[in-house]
């Protein structure tokens, strides 16, 4: 965006719609924001003048108790959120650890977090979604029912589409009880594969099962009655006795910091080590963490200068789908940071479906879409 | 180019038995499991791989000629009703397993190969794939993705779309493109999300990647019988309040119990007006904890008796009437409908006393079987043709889906829109919500050729913005679409 971009702050869907109205009436570009927790993520926009910014579209519709589902405006912050429905022992599936940021910024990033293992990412907790295109159009896909397969599923679509097709307005989830208790077992671990394989082959059903870069972290959720005798059995075959009640502080956060260059690597799940290892002789010095089992390594790197980030990315990328997360500006512009794209021309193609005048966060996303 | 000619150019590319042109061997294909639409293909191939799949559809987009493709043809929504001037493309040849790798817990299949298969393949290696739909025994993976098929154990697992992780598609112009893959999160828009439950109105899946999941270490089967569907309606949000997830919590009224008795002698609990079927899986110590708490919710809702299945022999007698309860309205009434609608949980009371009162006010008798857990409905709307009860009966159907969208439903769970619930989907969608929806139609398949006619209303002319159509519709002056 530009410095003096106009920043217009939506209080409703309706207001939603008639701010992107002006924008086009005005021919703008325009950024749509949350929080800014992830405004480093994904490639370098090119000029805004406007910013549209969710935080005061922040009602909760309706939370339907009984029925464990939520619309909630895309504004309302994750944490506020599930403040709100842990008062009934329910939980949205989703923590990624930018804890500031708003349930609409979530999904447009696809931002996920341990929990992924047992409950999959945004787009597996979405049932419904109400968005409003470039031009102003309102439109709903889904319903808030838990189970419904009428028509297009527009949630999928705008999950991790970075506000290039659209704004999210509101979204509606389903929710989770709040198992009752909880047991961490924990095991020491330079390389993560053969713990995992012993998870897996345990049925144990853990909600996370974390690496930290030397530790794995198995997280058995369940009732009082249960969780003890799961966690020790599991502690047996991984070869421990380390179990806690208590979630590691550092448990699902980003193993990079402000300034360092923030590297997801998705890989199959038989390759862990594989890619633990690509990582740690790419990237010499990187902090690792590990979704495990759900394919996820993450690498956080302070940056030697722009030309080895470019070759370490380069050469990531022959062992899986290497995307630059994060990054200091003079990275983002050196570096192809989504890296190779399956069906890229059909996704072009969508988006000038959805935003023909490409208004919304344009570049951001994959092939300078 | 007449469909002759193509058909021709199919039999030199994909040799003789792939074609099929006699008209008494096309009507083996003229409806799938919806067999009130019928229409007789103009032309059926039966591909045996990517590149002849890819090359019918790019021929057919080369002359204009709409296809559409079909599984087992299993679907219960005239979603694989073939047309009478297009190609239908039968994919049940493509059946080869190419893939099961147990450690990256996934399979790869062409979408031939039947859902229950996956599982079979699995299971020697503590596996199994988690959608499960009824018609598992014969139904598609292709078929199942393309309609986003669930089960009824997706209360706790989730639809197809939860559990594909890579798709091979043939685009409507022919193209082949390979979408994500063994790892997660691939990179750009959600295109398998955008695909799976698109109705093959996107094009058609050549390969599907799924996820197979570790089989749970103990499986509880409970059958709890009531006198009344409110007690055993109680029993479902007392357990769901609990915060127990069974995998499965299914529900039969009085009236399909009774079928199911006649049909398959299942043996459940005399005099009862409810059963609920609960099943819980997962870690022994977490089965046994919530058996437990689910006994106790039954009971004090009123269960009269509860019965424990404690082996596979057992709990297969448990599922049979459940299993069978659709065809076993057969026993018990000439004709039936078997509908699909979706109702918030805490709202199936409600709504199944106003489907009561609308058949004790038409006379036409409704049979109750359902996914109570997720607050999917399968009402079977019994009538006799004979008898000229066919209209009423249609009413019926149509007024129960009504009253679905009356408390914040959906027309559909897991059958579809097809061809037989597109004029209901203005009831739930927005001129504006469904013109979105077909922008993304049009990305896919500008020119319309790809099971044209299904899952909305009215087809638009890609190139209109959403909300800015005036007058008629344009190619409702061609007269080439009707407005629902």
């Amino acid at each position: 965006m530009s410095s003096d971009a106009v920043t217009v702050t939506p209080e409703s869907t309706a207001d939603l719609a008639d701010a992107m109205r002006a924008v086009e009436a005005d021919d703008a570009r325009v950024s749509i924001r949350g929080a800014g927790t992830k405004q480093g993520w994904g490639a370098l926009s090119r000029e805004t003048s406007v910013v549209i910014e969710t935080t005061r579209l922040a009602r909760v519709i309706e939370h339907a108790t009984g029925d464990l589902v939520l619309t909630v405006e895309a504004g309302a912050r994750l944490t506020d959120v599930q403040n709100a429905v842990a008062a009934h022992g329910q939980r949205l599936a989703l923590d990624p650890p930018e804890r500031d940021a708003t349930i609409g910024g979530v999904v447009a990033s696809a931002a996920s977090g341990p929990w992924r293992l047992r409950y999959g990412t945004p787009r597996d907790q979405l049932i419904g979604i109400t968005v409003v295109l470039a031009d102003g159009t309102i439109a709903k896909s889904g319903g808030k029912v838990v189970k419904n397969v009428a028509g297009y599923d527009l949630g999928k679509l705008f999950t991790g589409s970075f506000g290039t097709l659209g704004a999210i307005a509101s979204v509606t989830v389903k929710l989770q009880p709040i198992p009752p208790a909880m047991r961490i077992v924990s095991v020491a671990a330079d390389e993560p594969g053969a713990v995992w394989a012993a998870v897996a082959r345990s049925t144990a059903e853990p909600t996370a099962v974390e690496w930290d870069g030397r530790t794995v972290h198995v997280l058995v959720e369940g009732a009082h009655a249960a969780v003890e005798a799961i966690a020790s059995t599991l502690a047996g075959s991984l070869g421990t006795t380390t179990i806690t009640d208590t979630l590691p502080a550092t448990f699902g956060a980003r193993p990079w910091s402000p300034g360092e260059i923030g590297i997801k690597l998705t890989h199959r799940l038989s390759a862990l080590d594989t890619a633990v290892a690509a990582l740690r002789r790419e990237l010499p010095g990187a902090r690792l963490s590990a979704h495990v089992g759900s394919g996820v390594v993450w690498a956080g790197w302070p940056v030697a200068d722009v030309a080895s980030a470019r070759a370490a990315v380069e050469a990531l990328r022959t062992v899986g789908s290497t995307v630059v997360v994060d990054a200091p500006f003079e990275v983002k512009q050196a570096v192809d940071v989504w890296g190779p794209v399956a069906a890229v021309s059909l996704m072009r193609r969508i988006k000038d479906q959805f935003d023909p005048d490409h208004r919304l966060n344009p570049g951001r996303f994959v092939d300078g879409i | 180019m007449t469909l002759a000619a193509l058909a021709s150019d199919f039999t030199r590319v994909l040799g003789d038995d792939s074609v099929i042109t006699e008209r008494a061997a096309l009507r083996t294909y003229e409806c799938d499991g919806l067999t009130a639409y019928r229409c007789i293909p103009g032309l059926v191939v039966l591909p045996r791989t990517t590149a002849q799949v890819s090359y019918v559809v790019r021929r057919c987009h080369e002359e204009s000629v709409p296809f559409v493709a079909r599984g087992s043809g299993t679907g219960l929504s005239g979603g694989a009703l073939p047309m009478e001037t297009g190609v239908l493309i039968v994919m049940s040849r493509m059946t080869n397993v190419r893939a099961v790798d147990i450690e990256d817990e996934r399979a790869v299949v062409e979408p031939g190969v039947v859902n229950l298969e996956l599982s079979r393949r699995a299971a020697p290696h503590g596996y199994f794939y988690a959608p499960d739909p009824s018609s598992q025994q014969v139904c598609s993976i292709g078929g199942n993705v393309a309609e986003n098929s669930g089960g009824a154990h997706c209360l706790k697992y989730g639809f197809t779309a939860h559990h594909v992780t890579g798709l091979e598609v043939v685009l409507p112009d022919g193209t082949v493109e390979k979408l994500g893959g063994y790892a997660p999160d691939p990179v750009g828009y959600d295109l398998i999300g955008a695909f799976v439950g698109s109705e093959g109105t996107l094009g058609i899946a050549t390969e599907v990647t799924v996820r197979l999941m570790r089989a749970p270490e103990s499986v509880r089967t409970l059958l709890a019988a009531f006198r009344t569907m409110d007690d055993a309606g109680a029993a479902v949000s007392a357990i769901i309040g609990a915060g127990i997830l069974p995998a499965a919590i299914e529900m039969m009224d009085a009236l399909s119990i009774e079928a199911a008795e006649a049909a398959v002698a299942c043996g459940y609990p005399a005099g009862a007006g409810a059963v609920l079927i609960v099943e819980l899986d997962g870690p022994a110590a977490q089965v046994e904890a919530d058996g437990s708490a689910v006994e106790d919710h039954c009971s004090a809702a009123g269960a009269f008796e509860l019965r424990l299945a404690v082996d596979d022999a057992e709990r297969a007698q448990v599922w049979r009437g459940r299993k069978s309860a659709f065809a076993a309205v057969g026993r018990i009434s000439a004709d039936y409908i078997v509908q699909d609608g979706v109702v918030p949980r805490t709202a199936l009371a409600e709504v199944l006393g106003d489907i009561a009162a609308l058949a004790s006010s038409t006379g036409i008798r409704v049979a109750n079987v359902f996914h109570a857990g997720d607050g999917n409905l399968h009402p079977l709307v019994l009538f006799d043709e004979s008898k000229g009860e066919t209209e009423r009966a249609e009413e019926v159907s149509t007024r129960i889906l009504e009253l679905c969208l009356e408390h914040g439903g959906s027309i559909t769970g897991e059958h579809g829109v097809g061809h037989d619930k597109k004029k209901q989907m203005s009831r739930m969608f927005t001129a504006d919500d469904l013109d979105v929806m077909q922008l993304v139609r049009c990305a896919f398949d500008p020119a319309s050729l790809c099971n044209p006619g299904k899952v909305f209303p009215t087809p638009r002319l890609c190139g209109e913005r959403p909300g800015r159509r005036t007058g008629a519709h344009p190619l409702q002056e061609a007269g080439v679409a009707d407005v629902f």
